[in-house]
This record gives C-alpha cells, sequence and structure tokens, in this order.
C-alpha cells in the first residue's frame, strides 16, 4: 500500500511540476489532457488535478439536501476567479440571483492540515494507514492570491461583483422553456468560442446546469430529450475546452434513464444528506458532528486512456471547516470492538440511495 | 503481441494460435460485450480493435462511434501498439463521427435517420480495396447511445443490429457492439436486452469484482462463446471466466486468483 501511496503523491509532483506555461487556471493533465480547478483543494486532488477540460461531470443530488449546490458555487466561483467565461442555467426564475451566493477566496486557513486534530493519532494503530503519505499529498502551493490554481473559497464572504457583472457570465433560466432546445443553442453558442485546435489552450470556460430535470421544467417528463440534451452537450464539449458540470437528482427520473445518465458522464460524483443526530451514525464514524454530508466519487474522467483511476476510497465525508470552507475528508471508522467492517483501502462503491441508512463502505 | 501466445481473452473469443491457417474466429460472428458503470468494457472493443488489424495484413474495421471523438481511440490504440492514423490512410480503417448524430423526432418518418447510418456502412465497405474485403470487422460503441441518437426507439435501434447483423454474417464479416446492461437491469423492457443478447454469438460480460474496487483486480470477465459446429448440426457453448487488469499498453487476463 505504501508504494501505491507513493505513486500516488509523486504522479501530484509530476503534474505541478510540468511547466505551465499557460494560465494559472489551467494545469496540464495526463494524455493530453488539461485540468481547471474544482474549486475545492480536496476534490482537485482525490480527481486526480481537477476536471478535464472536455470532459462531462455530473453530480447526483439528493433530493433532501441542497448539497450539490456547495459544489456548483466553488466550481463557477473558480472560474470566475481565473475570469473563465461562464454559462449558468439553473430552473430558478432569476438566475443571477445565485451569483450572489458564489463564495470569495477567504484569508487561508490556520491550521495547515485538513485532518482532525493531533489527538487522534493516539487512536488505535491501523488508522494510521490513511495519514501516511498524507503529508506528501498536502503540499499547497496556494498563497491566497488570484493567481492560484485553487483558492481557498470561503462561503461566508460574497464574491465582489465586478468578477460577474462583466459579459464573462450568461445566465439561462429554464424554467418556462418547453424544452431543451433553447438552452442546447446558447450552450452550442458558448462552446463555439472554446473549440480546440492543435496549438496551446488560451482559455477556457465552465458551464454549469443546475438540476435539469427538476419537475419544475415543463419537459422533465421527456426523458429520452433530456438525454439527447446531454449527449448532444457531451459531443460538444469534447472537442472544446470546456468544463460541463450538470447536476440532477436521480430520484426523480426512472432508473434507467438515471443510468443512461450516469454511463454518459466522464467523472460521475453524488452527495447525500446525512441526518442530524443520528445515534448509530454517531457511533461508526468519528467526527459524526462536523459532517454536513457525504461525497461519492463513482467515476473519474479518463479521457485519451483506458486505464481506470481506482480510488483508495469512495466517499467521503463533507465537512465546513470554521462554517467557511468546504473540505472532503476520507471517512474515519471509529474504533468498534472486532464487528468486521469492510477494509478501508478498497472501499466498495456506495450505493446512491437517498436514505442514509446503515452505510456501505 | 501475438508472437507471444494468445492470452485468456484471445482464447475465449476463439482465436487461434497459428492464425494463417486457421479461419478468423469471429466471422459472420456477432460480439456483444456488455459492461456498466463501475466497470467499463470498453478495453474489450480496443483488444478486438488491435486484433483485427494485427492478426490479418488484409482487414478493415468500420467504426461506429456513439460515445468518443477519434482522438480518444487514436491515443489508446496507439498505446496499445496500433495505430489507427495510419491505417485510416491505407484504407482499413474507416471512423464514422456519430457523436452529434440525432434522428428527425417529428415530420420526416423515424428510421431514415438510422436508415442513413447503414448505408454509410455499406458504402465505406463499398469503398474498399478488394484486398481488403475479406475480413471486416464493424464496431459499435456503443448501442445505448445509439438509442438515445433515435430517441428511444428500440424497434428501430433493433432493426438497424439485424440488418447489421445480416450484413456482415453474410458476407462472412464481424459485428461488434458495446452496450451497458445496468440500464435495462431495472425492469423496464428488459426484453430489448434479451433480443440482442440472443442474436449475439459471443457475449463477454464486464463487471466489477464482487468485493469491489480494486487496483490490481479491475473487474471480471464471463465470455460466453456460442460455438456450432454447423456440420453436424451440434451447438455448444463455452463459458469462461477469469480477471483482468488494464494497463495503458496492455490488458493482463489471468485466472482469479493466479495473479502474481
Amino acid at each position: 500500500m505504501a508504494t501505491t501511496r507513493t505513486r500516488v503523491s509523486s504522479f501530484s509532483h509530476n503534474v505541478s511540476s510540468l511547466k505551465s506555461s499557460q494560465h494559472p487556471g489551467l494545469k496540464n493533465g495526463p494524455n493530453g489532457t488539461t485540468f481547471i480547478s474544482s474549486g475545492i483543494s480536496d476534490l482537485d486532488k482525490i480527481l486526480g488535478g481537477g476536471f478535464s477540460l472536455g470532459s462531462l461531470v455530473m453530480i447526483m443530488e439528493d433530493a433532501e439536501a441542497p448539497h450539490h449546490m456547495l459544489l456548483l458555487r466553488n466550481f463557477m466561483s473558480q472560474g470566475l476567479l481565473h475570469r473563465q467565461p461562464l454559462l449558468y442555467a439553473s430552473p430558478s426564475k432569476d438566475p443571477r440571483a445565485f451569483l450572489g451566493t458564489l463564495p470569495s477566496p477567504g484569508s487561508s486557513k490556520d491550521d495547515t492540515s485538513h485532518k482532525p486534530s493531533h489527538e487522534k493519532d493516539l487512536r488505535i494503530a491501523w488508522q494510521y494507514k490513511k495519514y501516511f503519505g498524507e503529508p506528501q499529498l498536502n503540499i499547497n502551493t496556494n498563497n491566497g492570491g488570484h493567481h492560484d490554481y485553487c483558492n481557498d473559497l470561503d462561503l461566508r464572504k460574497p464574491l465582489e461583483r465586478h468578477f460577474f457583472t462583466s459579459n464573462n457570465v450568461d445566465c439561462v433560466s429554464i424554467q418556462n422553456s418547453p424544452n431543451l432546445d433553447a438552452l442546447k443553442d446558447r450552450c452550442a453558442e458558448f462552446l463555439a468560442q472554446f473549440s480546440r485546435n492543435e496549438g496551446s489552450i488560451s482559455s477556457a470556460g465552465r458551464i454549469a446546469i443546475q438540476s435539469f430535470c427538476s419537475p419544475q421544467c415543463k419537459y422533465s417528463d421527456m426523458e429520452w430529450h433530456m438525454l439527447s440534451f446531454i449527449r448532444s452537450l457531451k459531443g460538444m464539449a469534447r472537442s472544446s475546452n470546456v468544463v460541463v458540470v450538470a447536476t440532477f437528482p436521480p430520484s426523480l427520473l426512472s432508473p434507467s434513464c438515471s443510468k443512461r445518465l450516469q454511463h454518459m458522464a466522464d467523472t460521475l460524483l453524488s452527495v447525500r444528506a446525512i441526518p442530524d443526530e443520528d445515534k448509530e451514525l454517531a457511533k461508526l464514524l468519528t467526527g459524526y458532528q462536523d459532517m454536513v454530508g457525504l461525497l461519492n466519487v463513482h467515476k473519474v474522467a479518463r479521457l485519451n486512456t483506458q486505464v481506470p483511476v481506482i480510488l483508495d476510497a469512495t466517499t467521503f465525508s463533507i465537512k465546513l471547516q470554521k462554517r467557511r470552507f468546504l473540505v472532503f475528508e476520507c471517512l474515519n471508522q471509529a474504533p468498534v470492538d472486532g464487528s468486521g467492517g469492510s477494509s478501508y483501502g478498497n472501499s466498495g462503491v456506495c450505493s446512491t440511495s437517498t436514505k442514509a441508512g446503515p452505510l456501505d463502505f | 503481441m501475438e508472437h507471444q501466445g494468445l492470452n485468456l481473452m484471445d482464447q475465449a473469443l476463439g482465436f487461434h494460435s497459428n492464425v494463417t491457417q486457421q479461419p478468423w474466429p469471429l466471422c459472420g460472428r456477432f460480439v456483444l460485450v456488455e459492461d456498466c458503470v463501475d466497470t467499463s468494457g470498453a478495453f474489450v472493443l480496443h483488444h478486438i480493435l488491435k486484433r483485427s488489424f494485427t492478426s490479418r495484413p488484409s482487414s478493415a474495421v468500420i467504426f461506429l462511434a456513439f460515445a468518443h471523438p477519434i482522438n480518444h481511440y487514436d491515443r489508446v490504440l496507439r498505446k496499445l501498439g496500433c495505430n489507427l492514423s495510419s491505417q485510416r490512410d491505407n484504407g482499413r480503417f474507416f471512423f464514422l463521427d456519430m457523436l452529434m448524430l440525432q434522428c428527425p423526432v417529428e415530420g420526416k418518418p423515424k428510421h431514415d435517420g438510422l436508415a442513413t447510418v447503414f448505408e454509410k456502412i455499406e458504402r465505406a465497405i463499398s469503398e474498399l480495396h478488394p484486398e481488403n474485403k475479406k475480413f471486416v470487422t464493424v464496431v459499435i460503441d456503443d448501442i445505448s447511445c445509439l438509442e438515445v441518437a433515435a430517441n428511444g426507439s428500440s424497434n428501430d435501434v433493433l432493426d438497424f443490429l439485424h440488418y447489421c447483423y445480416t450484413l456482415t454474417s453474410e458476407n462472412g464479416y464481424a459485428l461488434v457492439a458495446l452496450n451497458h446492461q445496468d440500464i435495462y437491469s431495472d425492469g423496464e423492457r428488459p426484453a430489448f436486452m434479451l433480443e440482442i443478447e440472443y442474436l449475439a454469438d459471443i457475449l463477454v460480460k464486464v463487471d466489477p469484482l464482487a468485493t469491489g474496487l480494486a487496483k490490481d483486480v479491475h473487474g471480471q470477465v464471463m465470455v460466453l462463446n456460442k460455438e456450432t459446429q454447423k456440420q453436424q448440426g451440434i451447438s455448444s457453448i463455452k463459458v469462461q471466466n477469469f480477471h483482468f487488469k488494464i494497463k495503458e499498453n496492455n490488458i493482463e487476463y489471468f485466472y482469479a486468483g493466479t495473479r502474481t
């Protein structure tokens, strides 16, 4: 396992040491791909660098909690900080109002590690494996300025207006649209600005589509229509320097439609709420009180390669550090007296049930 | 690679070590690859693509791409030791980019869309050099995207597949297609999947390990080969199970528990 860890960390070293004669918002990835930051440094690390340009990221929502909005906010804000044009679509009447909730870079966190405090190091030795190699991955080149690849975004500090009053941001409301054709055309126009050619990348763009199949939308029962929208969006995005992030609530779609969307995604994430005051979970997990939800990484984009990405862990807890900064942490199983539990290192893929019953690690 | 002998996948698909003397095992056969979200089966397509080019000097491939653009396949196959660009220049590789194909919903009759796709395949085959026409492989990646392009009309998709199968089986060509079986396993219209499985001669099912994801073993494969000895009229079904690990320049296949 130790060799696996160092391999991962040396990969991230390689990536960051590659000559980036580009924009600070871009990072070279493997196999000729380029990464942009998701706006959450933990997520960038988990995904091996960030979101690949040309990929489609889908986030499966939990109908009971708005955690997907946290991811969207950070994604959109990071793009605006890097002056990457943004197209935002949402089923609300006034999507532009959402821009006022985007986070701004905060003052960097005081403690250098996101890990639980040192008293936890005194716990049982087999838990120590989780910390082994982590300091290497924690290298943060952030100065807190706007020139960092990924900023520490403070969700309680709104983004300065000048970032989104310029013409970089296009907002579309899909609430009253009879179908997705208008949005598809807007996306096509946006993507045309970033079509990829063989030369170096001059600029990247971001598309954020929130809950495109929410029941408020008139076309929400036209499943094949929605599927063909996503398929054509994916096709157009592949040949452009844009990352598309789309969220959808799988519980409101038929299972086969949801599975088709999951297959179409290059990177597939899901967020789940966890109930407050759940005594069983509190016994099972350490740090339960600070968790607001769970993040599952089902699939990581592998463009131009056939090798799958196998993560050490696929479920992470969503925490708000100091109630401002979004962090993802590996789940830490509380010491229980001998009752089995699956092996940490290779946790199975979690189901995306909305019920937070007994967790499947 | 082929000098090193055949791996488990090759054996399961029916490849022989003495390629020049035996007929190509995929002649006139339909290989259906099934996978799921957790474990992608695209590597099987890459494997067959590479085998098509390297085992026979005069073979051709018609590739219908619904999922990825050509750059993706070019890079992947290049690492596997197969240069798609030069095959294309030699007239042995036809890439039909169907990423943006969308059949018209109303107005024009629906089967216009898929019928034109079939015509493109026929035209590509007719444009082949007569030498390269002996062993043609038609690859479809993937059927579920084809369904979306056909606006969910599974009848049209089935008709299209039947047409392709007739074309390939009558001319001794091979048909290879990828489909995502977990889309259909939830009960809606399982008949669609069953029909295609029935049509297939070789079924390759790719699944994750029952114990979850692992770095050393990426999943398990079950290959079901419906062999028919036409002379005797006997049909036998050969089933093989093994595990695999996907690397950049190679795919390793091994029996469960034998990974060194």
